[in-house]
């Protein structure tokens, strides 16, 4: 089984984040680290090519740096990635990132697709069901467990009061949920064997995707009025009783 | 022209879609666009709320509906040509959005948390860094522009319109991309007050040290009738299940007073809770940010605060 799994290299989720002041994007340093999220992706499509005997190829759009982020994947056993970076796409919104993740997905060829549900930095959430419409697949969306057979896909997928089990005929485009796997760690040996794994570049053009006008603009940037911090008491013992009290005088017990 | 989508839950409106028709209504007429089984009394509601006109969407069966929905809203927004058409951050709500945004070929904002029409152009506000900065975007590409709400963006309100003029619409088919289908579907029997509903809300976080120890919480939710929620860090973990996440990947909650247990105050989570009336926070560490935002902040350890806590209600 052909397996696409959507990744993206975010700056350190650790450090504080912020924005260019002129062009009000957020600032990507040369080192980027594989977001969280997609770690589950990864897994996902790792296990069931192990099963189906596939193979696991990465396709991330965006600054590739020193390739640290892309490089953590390959270590955990995908077997290539394709990389899309282009000045042309800073600033880029859901639907030109899905417009070239979709066109490099097209290209390499693919029976299912695995993406996490939104990024952690840009969050939009969208991406996944906008490549799906792209490729005229399903879109099998917050999966918390997902099962394939030769032709067909099946996920449990996260509603609000519990889950629905959905299944589709291959292929489709299917969007993970953290903890749907346990996403293993990368070997010492796999760390190396990701040195050597191939990476193809491409541009925007490359791909066949002209209009990469976002269709948006930030206009605006201002600060948010801070909620300002309260009382801040050590514990000795006693500070339940301070919780008590600041419950007794909101008037819920 | 505003356009709402409206997705049925438990045979009614799904309640963020209510707050967005509260906000709608502020914006021009109302449509609102609804998927699911309905009645009288349904629309009759979404008309209280501010629509005028309803277009009832059917025919989803038990197919995943939203290929099919965003074919049928792409051929209704190119005929009726609506300025905007506001998305609630639901599941559902975003499938639509996403795949309707290709069918329109329009960009799609998401996370807002207002929206306003200036000429007609939709000008969107959102919230960055867990609720620091505050940006503003406006949509360049021409009309419908497309935008997904947070929860709890805007309160909802009845305006007292009357039943609005109904029509219906079939969904069409998709072929292959709409052809995934819902086999079977599990209702988790949800114990306590709903989390996003709750006037009180007590969260776990990493400081618990260990799943077994999200017993405090719930014990502490017990005594106090409060909904459980949790941060990012503790689902990831598999400690409870996602359904419960508090944050910027999850739910937006504003209750009355939000107690955090052991909870560090990640951005990712802050932007979930920091709009609370009150927020109690016990956490180990004096340095953390979670203090920044409590108005009642314990520094000590929760396995010996809580326990005393739930002893003493």
């Amino acid at each position: 089984m052909n397996i696409v799994v959507c990744v993206k290299q975010i700056p350190d989720p650790a450090n504080p984040y912020s924005l260019d002041p002129e062009t009000h994007l957020l600032i990507r340093p040369d080192e980027q680290v594989l977001d969280d999220t997609d770690r589950y992706g990864v897994e996902v499509g790792l296990q069931l090519a192990a099963q189906t005997e596939g193979t696991v190829t990465l396709v991330s759009m965006g600054p590739a740096g020193n390739m640290q982020g892309i490089r953590q994947a390959l270590a955990m056993g995908a077997d290539k990635a394709i990389m899309i970076d282009d000045a042309d796409l800073k600033g880029s919104g859901a639907l030109t990132t899905a417009k070239i993740l979709a066109a490099a997905i097209q290209r390499s060829g693919f029976d299912l697709v695995l993406a996490g549900t939104e990024s952690t930095d840009g969050y939009t959430g969208v991406v996944p069901q906008q490549i799906a419409e792209l490729l005229d697949v399903p879109a099998l969306t917050f999966a918390k467990q997902v099962s394939v057979d030769a032709s067909t896909v099946t996920i449990n997928q996260q509603t609000a009061n519990g889950y629905n089990v959905v299944t589709s005929e291959l292929p489709a485009v299917i969007s993970v949920t953290a903890g749907v796997v346990e996403p293993r760690y990368p070997t010492f040996k796999g760390i190396m064997a990701a040195k050597s794994k191939p990476v193809e570049n491409y541009t925007a053009s490359d791909l066949g995707v002209s209009d990469t006008d976002p269709g948006q603009a930030i206009i605006s940037v201002d600060e948010a009025t801070e909620r300002k911090a309260g009382t801040k008491i050590e514990d000795e013992g006693e500070a339940h009783l301070r919780i008590i009290e600041k419950l007794q005088e909101l008037k819920v017990i | 022209m505003v356009w709402v989508f409206v997705q049925e839950a438990n045979g009614a409106a799904d309640p963020v879609a209510l707050e967005l028709l509260t906000k709608a209504r502020t914006l021009g007429s109302v449509t609102a666009l609804y998927l699911g089984e309905a009645n009288d009394s349904v629309f009759a509601q979404l008309g209280d709320y501010g629509a005028a006109n309803v277009i009832h969407l059917t025919g989803a069966g038990n197919s995943l509906p939203a290929a099919a929905t965003a074919s049928a809203i792409a051929a209704l927004a190119t005929e009726h040509n609506p300025a905007l058409i506001l998305f609630g951050s639901t599941y559902i709500g975003r499938d639509v959005a996403g795949r309707l945004s290709v069918r329109l070929d329009r960009p799609v904002v998401s996370n807002a948390v207002d929206v306003a029409l200036e000429d007609g152009s939709a000008l969107i506000t959102n919230e960055i860094f867990g609720g620091t900065k505050i940006i503003k975007t406006a949509i360049t590409a021409s009309s419908p522009a497309l935008v997904i709400a947070r929860p709890k963006a805007f309160a909802a309100e009845p305006g007292g319109g009357g039943a609005p003029h109904v029509t219906e619409a079939g969904l069409p088919d998709v072929g292959h991309a709409g052809s995934a289908t819902i086999t079977d579907r599990h209702t988790e029997t949800a114990s306590g007050p709903k989390l996003e509903e709750a006037e009180i809300v007590v969260s776990g976080g990493r400081g618990l040290g260990s799943a077994e120890k999200y017993e405090l919480v719930e014990s502490l939710a017990a005594k106090l009738r409060a909904a459980t929620g949790a941060t990012r860090a503790i689902v990831d973990a598999g400690w409870v299940p996602y359904a419960k996440q508090v944050g910027q990947t999850g739910k937006t909650v504003k209750p009355k007073i939000y107690i955090a247990c052991g909870i560090s105050g990640a951005m990712q989570h802050l932007v979930g809770m920091k709009d609370s009336d009150t927020i109690i926070a016990i956490n180990k560490d004096p340095e953390a940010p979670i203090f920044d935002v409590a108005d009642l902040g314990i520094v000590g350890d929760v396995h010996n605060v809580v326990p005393k806590l739930i002893e003493a209600l």
